[in-house]
C-alpha cells in the first residue's frame, strides 16, 4: 500500500500535541481497549433478559398472565404503577399492557432473531464463497448486493405490503432478505483479510480444498465480528418491524405489537401520555439495550467495518 | 477524472435495471387483479378485462417492462387507479416537499452535530465527551416513530407548550414563516436520528487530524485552541462528515413517511403511504422508482464529489 491510499494513522504515542492533559489522552486511547464492564452493560443485559423471558412466556406459556391479551378486563386507560399485578396500566379498550407488551416481545424478538439468523447464514455464505473464489464470484454477488443495498431499506418493504397482506411470515421474510446484503459486505470484508493470514496458506498447502477452508478455516475466524454485528442489527431490525407496525402495515390486529400499540395509542397523547409513552420506553429501552450489548461486542472484538 | 465518471455511471445501470424491472413486477405478486377495486358492483367480467387491457396488465411482464420503460423515459408514469391523473402530476407536487424537510432536517442535524463533534474531540475523554457520548447513544436508539411523541407532547401539547402545530402543513412558496413553523418539529424529528451519527463521525475524526503535525505547528505558534479547531482541523476532518451527508440526504428523501404520515405533510412519503393503503399500484410504482433513482444517483454524485475534494481517493 503506498501512503496515497490510507488516510494518515494517528501517530501512536506522539506529544501532546491539542492541549490535553497527558491523563486524558491516555483515557481516550485506551477508552475503548480496557473499558470495564459498566453498570449499564449489566443493566442491558437484565432488560433483555425480561424481554426474551415475556417473549418466551408469552410463546410457551400464555396463561401465566393475569389477564389475555384480546379481552378487555377493566377501565380503559389505566395509569402505570396504579394497580397490581397489572402495574403497566391498561390500553384504550382496557386491555392489558403488560400482556400485550410481552405478545408484542415475541413479535419482535422472533423477527429479530429469524430475520438476523437467516441473514447471517445466507449472507454469511455468500460472503465467504464470494470471498474464497473472487473473480466473477465475487462480482455476481456483489452485483445483487449493491442492487438491495441501493434502495431506501424501509421504501422496498413498503413497496411488498402494498402487494401482500402483511403476516409474521411475510414480514420476517421481507426483513431477512434486507439483511442479507449486509451481512455479505462484513463476511466478506472480514474473510479476505483472514484468507492472506499464514494459517489459511498452510492449510491450502496441506491440500485443503475450498470446502474445508471455507468452513474449518475462514468460518470460525470470520464468526466473531459477525456475532457483534448481528445484535446491532437485531436492534435495526426490531425498528425496522416498529415502524411497519406503527403505519400498519405489519402484523394485523388482534395480535399486539409494539409499534402497533403506539399507533393505536396516538390519538391519546396530550390526555393519556402513558397510554404512548408506555410501549415507547420498552421499545427504547430494548433498542438501547440491544445496541450498548453490540458496541461492548464490537469494542471486544476490534471490528471496525460495519456499515448496514 | 472522465473515466472514473464513465466507470460510475456504467455501474448504475445494472442497480437501476433490477430496480425498474422489480417495481414493473410489482402487480404480477398482487392476490387477484390490481384494477379489481375500481369496478363498481354489478360490473361484468368483461369490465374487467377491459380495465386490465386499459392499464396494460393483460400483457406479459417482458412487453410491460419495455413499454414502462419507454413511457418513462419521457417522463410517463403511468395513471393513478384512484383518480385516473397521472402519476407523474402527484410525484411533481409532492417531490420539493419531501427535498424541503430533507434539507431542512441535513441543515438542523449538521448545526447541531458539528460543533458537539468538534468540541467532545477536543475534550476527549472528559466529562463532557463522556457525557455528550452517552447521550448520543441513547439519541441513537429513539426511533423516529418515538421522537415525534417526544417532540409533539413537549413542543405543540395546550398542556405542556404550544409553541407548534402539531399537524399540518402550508407550501414554501405561499408563506415563509408559516412553512417554517409547520416544518420545525418533523424536521427535527429527523435530525434527531442523524445528529449522534454526525456527531460520532466527526469526533473520530477530529480525534485522528489533532494527532498531526500542522495542528502541533499550529499551536506552538500560539494560536487559540478554537481558532486551530475551528480554522486548521476541522476542514481536513470533516470529508467523510460531508460524503456522509450526502448519503443522508439520499436516505432521509426516502425516509419521511413515518413523520409525514404523523403530520400529515403532503409529500411523497404520505402519497405513497395512501397509495399502500388504498392499492395504487403505479402510483407505489412510480414513488418508488423516483426515490430509488434520486437515492442511487445522490450515491453516486457524492463518491465523485468526495474524490474531487480529497486527492487521497482519487489514486485508488
Amino acid at each position: 500500500m503506498s501512503t496515497l491510499e490510507t488516510a494518515p494513522e494517528p501517530a501512536l504515542g506522539a506529544a501532546e500535541p491539542t492541549g490535553l492533559r497527558p491523563s486524558q489522552i491516555k483515557r481516550a486511547k485506551s477508552g475503548k481497549a480496557r473499558k470495564r464492564p459498566s453498570i449499564l452493560l449489566w443493566f442491558a443485559i437484565a432488560w433483555m433478559s425480561i424481554v426474551l423471558l415475556g417473549a418466551l412466556l408469552s410463546l410457551i406459556a400464555p396463561g401465566v398472565f393475569p389477564h389475555e391479551y384480546g379481552k378487555a378486563f377493566g377501565d380503559a386507560k389505566q395509569k402505570p404503577f396504579a394497580a397490581w399485578p397489572e402495574f403497566l396500566g391498561t390500553d384504550g379498550l382496557g386491555r392489558s399492557h403488560l400482556t400485550r407488551l410481552a405478545f408484542g416481545a415475541r413479535v419482535s424478538m422472533i423477527v429479530a432473531l429469524v430475520s438476523v439468523v437467516v441473514g447471517v447464514v445466507i449472507g454469511g455464505l455468500l460472503g465467504l464463497v464470494a470471498a474464497y473464489f473472487r473473480g466473477v464470484t465475487e462480482m455476481i454477488i456483489d452485483l445483487f448486493s449493491d442492487a438491495l443495498l441501493a434502495f431506501p431499506p424501509l421504501i422496498l418493504l413498503l413497496a411488498l405490503s402494498s402487494v401482500y397482506e402483511p403476516s409474521q411470515t411475510s414480514i420476517t421474510a421481507g426483513l431477512a432478505v434486507l439483511t442479507i446484503p449486509g451481512f455479505t459486505r462484513l463476511t466478506k470484508a472480514s474473510a479476505i483479510a483472514q484468507s492472506n493470514r499464514e494459517y489459511v496458506t498452510v492449510a491450502k498447502a496441506m491440500g485443503a480444498g475450498p470446502g474445508r477452508i471455507i468452513f474449518k478455516e475462514l468460518l470460525p475466524n470470520t464468526f466473531p465480528a459477525v456475532m457483534s454485528y448481528s445484535v446491532i442489527v437485531m436492534a435495526v431490525l426490531i425498528v425496522a418491524e416498529g415502524s411497519l407496525s406503527f403505519l400498519g402495515l405489519s402484523i394485523p390486529p388482534p395480535m399486539p405489537s409494539w409499534g402497533g400499540m403506539i399507533n393505536a395509542a396516538k390519538d391519546d397523547l396530550s390526555l393519556y401520555p402513558s397510554q404512548v409513552f408506555v410501549p415507547c420506553g420498552v421499545l427504547f429501552l430494548t433498542v438501547f439495550s440491544l445496541n450498548v450489548i453490540g458496541d461492548r461486542l464490537r469494542a471486544k472484538f476490534d471490528v471496525r467495518d460495519t456499515k448496514l | 477524472m472522465l473515466r472514473l465518471l464513465g466507470r460510475k455511471l456504467l455501474a448504475l445501470i445494472p442497480v437501476l435495471f433490477l430496480v425498474t424491472f422489480a417495481t414493473t413486477a410489482l402487480p404480477d405478486l398482487v392476490d387477484g387483479s390490481p384494477v379489481a377495486q375500481m369496478l363498481g358492483p354489478g360490473s361484468t367480467p368483461q369490465d374487467l378485462k377491459d380495465l386490465e387491457h386499459e392499464f396494460g396488465y393483460d400483457k406479459s411482464l417482458p412487453v410491460r417492462y419495455v413499454t414502462w420503460v419507454g413511457h418513462a423515459l419521457t417522463g410517463d408514469l403511468g395513471e393513478s387507479l384512484k383518480t385516473r391523473t397521472p402519476v407523474m402530476d402527484g410525484i411533481t407536487e409532492r417531490f420539493p416537499v419531501t427535498l424541503e424537510l430533507a434539507v431542512f432536517a441535513l441543515l438542523m442535524a449538521l448545526i447541531v452535530a458539528v460543533p458537539l463533534g468538534v468540541w467532545t474531540a477536543a475534550k476527549a475523554g472528559g466529562r463532557v465527551d463522556r457525557v455528550i457520548g452517552g447521550l448520543s447513544s441513547g439519541l441513537l436508539s429513539i426511533p423516529t416513530f418515538v421522537s415525534v411523541f417526544i417532540l409533539v407532547y413537549f413542543f405543540a401539547n395546550p398542556n405542556m407548550m404550544l409553541a407548534f402545530k402539531p399537524t399540518g402543513w402550508e407550501y414554501i412558496s405561499v408563506d415563509f414563516a408559516k412553512n417554517i413553523e409547520f416544518a420545525f418539529l418533523p424536521a427535527l424529528a429527523l435530525a434527531l436520528a442523524e445528529i449522534p451519527q454526525f456527531q460520532r463521525l466527526l469526533r473520530s475524526d477530529m480525534l485522528a487530524t489533532l494527532q498531526e503535525d500542522f495542528i502541533l505547528t499550529a499551536r506552538s505558534k500560539g494560536l487559540s485552541t478554537s481558532y486551530v479547531l475551528f480554522r486548521h482541523a476541522l476542514r481536513p476532518s470533516s470529508f467523510s462528515l460531508l460524503t456522509v451527508s450526502g448519503l443522508t440526504l439520499g436516505r432521509l428523501i426516502g425516509g419521511t413517511v413515518i413523520v409525514e404520515s404523523y403530520f400529515a405533510i403532503p409529500g411523497l412519503g404520505q402519497g405513497m403511504y395512501q397509495a399502500i393503503n388504498g392499492k395504487d399500484i403505479p402510483v407505489v410504482q412510480g414513488t418508488v422508482v423516483v426515490i430509488a433513482i434520486v437515492y442511487v444517483l445522490l450515491n453516486t454524485l457524492v463518491d465523485i464529489g468526495y474524490s474531487l475534494i480529497d486527492p487521497r481517493v482519487r489514486a485508488r
